[in-house]
């Protein structure tokens, strides 16, 4: 049986049965440590009630600081690693913040902020004083490709919404995401590792997918997460062979029929699931049954305390796992006045299932009409000798945009002609003639962004 | 291959993907009345463009579209300066 949660105090506290480790880098750290434990020592007194910047250069060090300082400050704002030095002023401005956390002062030294400290692996005991309890604000940088990040607050009782307890019958999980935890979907799984008395091997930047899924292999990791590109890459390795996760989770990108069932091959026993999130609206829902979509009936009545609706082809959701607002923005709405977060992805409605079509953002013109890249991947993927897929527009002189694709078979074939043909047949009877690409380029890699997303840069 | 062939190769292949009928390929043959649409020339181009390397549409702004197939074909040849 599963028990709903309930809201913990502090991060720190959620560790009362902490039994597990957090490993990276070749660094283990008994998570029970941090209990009674400090990285920062004496110093992290100097940051209560501060807003905080944590930008450390390993997602170890991040995951101590955050047990560390929540419920000490008034807020954290966890960076991802690739934040640019140009950002940093707008988001110092935004979040108000008054301290920054970082491996590298000399880094940091043009941030203006004079309050730096560094946190130590080493692990010493918490000092004796009375710890103060906040509710400290979580800020994260949303993924918006234009402009200056977005920085979203929530609250540990918010991100912590949709993770049930852990049933005292399991043994704890061992849980891996091919995310950085500095990110929505990484974090989300750091927290399922503390609250369910699990343990984390983090990932490590840069490793070749064949190292990282031998690693996972070789610490039995049993609960995985990452997007569908994030599989669609450990697919194409051999060491997937030796991987026998029990669970298997994708989100933060749409999870088309062919991915799931791929890996329903690769892993006849494993649960498989995907799941709807954004750092915006928080964790939406869970759909376990292996079809690609969700049923309509999730748009029925509240489900866990969330709710969808479609409003103008899009996925709209209410929920209080959502951020609160955008800090520093008072001009920027989070929600409409009801409440509701326009998530921007589209949603087409067919005989009982919701589909995601794409991004709002994403759509391609074809002298008029509107193509989502997205709906002509999950196409191109179906075909059997398909791994991974990229739709972009390319701009025509007569007609402003044509589709073209970007293909990655998943070996390198005899007859690539014959595939593309075989490919663009499959795109004729399934899609309308506008949808169908112009072009196929077979190519070897797909660019991803830091977020383990198909990079969209064109689009 | 010659522009002209390739051109007419590459006509036919889209009309067939298209499912398009198309008018006897003649020089003086309009491109409105040839049978193929506004998205068939779009592809026509693209497909060209990585046969030939250059778009000559794109390159300059003082071409019309042409307006017959013979004129299609000629944007090509006038366009292809050998380097």
């Amino acid at each position: 049986m599963t028990m709903p949660p309930s809201p913990p105090e502090t991060l720190r506290s959620a560790l009362v049965a902490a039994a597990g480790t957090l490993g990276g880098g070749g660094i283990r750290v008994a998570l029970a440590r941090m209990r009674h434990g400090s990285c920062l020592g004496d110093a992290a007194d100097e940051l209560a009630g501060k807003s905080v910047l944590i930008a450390v250069a390993s997602q170890l060090e991040a995951a101590l600081v955050l047990i560390e300082l929540d419920g000490l400050c008034r807020r954290l704002v966890l960076l991802p690693p690739d934040v640019k030095e140009a950002q940093l002023a707008p988001i110092i401005r935004d979040a108000e913040a008054d301290a920054i956390v970082c491996s590298d002062p000399g880094a940091f030294a043009a941030s203006g902020l004079t309050s730096v400290y560094v946190p130590n692996l080493d692990i010493v005991p918490l000092a004796g004083k009375a710890r103060i309890s906040l509710r400290t604000e979580w800020l994260m940088l949303t993924s918006g490709t234009t402009g200056d990040p977005k920085i979203a607050v929530h609250t540990l009782a918010g991100l912590t919404g949709a993770i049930a307890s852990r049933t005292l019958s399991t043994s704890p999980p061992v849980w891996a995401t091919f995310y950085d935890i500095r990110r929505y979907g990484g974090l989300q799984i750091f927290l399922r590792a503390v609250f369910g008395g699990g343990s984390l091997v983090l990932s490590r930047p840069g490793e070749p997918v064949a190292d990282h899924l031998a690693r996972l292999a070789a610490e039995n990791v049993s609960h995985v997460s990452g997007t569908p590109t994030h599989w669609r890459k450990a697919l194409m390795s051999a060491a997937i062979a030796q991987f026998h996760p029990a669970y298997i989770r994708l989100s933060g990108e749409i999870a088309d029929q062919a991915i799931l069932d791929s890996l329903r091959l690769n892993f006849p026993d494993a649960a498989i699931g995907h799941a709807y999130a954004s750092t915006e609206a928080g964790v939406g829902f869970d759909v376990n049954d292996g079809l690609e979509g969700f049923p309509e009936s999730y748009l029925a009545e509240p489900r866990n305390g969330v709710e969808l609706r479609m409003a103008d082809g899009a996925l709209h959701i209410r929920s209080n796992r959502m951020a609160s607002h955008y800090a520093g923005r008072p001009d920027l709405e989070l929600t409409d006045a009801d409440g509701w977060v326009d998530t921007g992805d589209m949603v087409e409605l067919r005989n009982g299932r919701c589909y995601f079509a794409g991004r709002r953002g994403g759509i391609i013109n074809v002298g008029g009409l509107k193509v989502h890249p997205e709906e002509v991947e999950t196409v191109i993927n179906r075909h059997g000798a398909v791994r991974q897929s990229r739709v972009k527009p390319r701009k025509s002189p007569v007609i402003g945009a044509i589709v073209v694709a970007d293909v990655v078979l998943c070996e390198t074939a005899a007859n690539s002609d014959l595939i593309k043909q075989d490919i663009l047949a499959l795109c004729r009877s399934t899609l309308a003639p506008h949808k169908v690409p112009a072009l196929i380029n077979l190519v070897t890699a797909i660019e991803m962004t830091p977020g383990g997303k198909v990079s969209r840069q064109n689009a | 291959m010659s522009a002209r062939l390739m051109i007419i190769s590459a006509i036919q292949q889209v009309a067939v993907e298209q499912n398009k009928m198309l008018r006897p390929l003649t020089d003086d043959l309009e491109l409105l009345e040839s049978g193929l649409d506004s998205l068939c020339f779009a592809i026509l181009v693209a497909r060209l463009e990585d046969k030939l390397g250059f778009d000559p549409f794109a390159s300059s702004d003082e071409i019309e579209f042409p307006v017959t197939l013979g004129e299609f074909v000629s944007v090509y040849d006038n366009a292809a300066v050998p380097a």
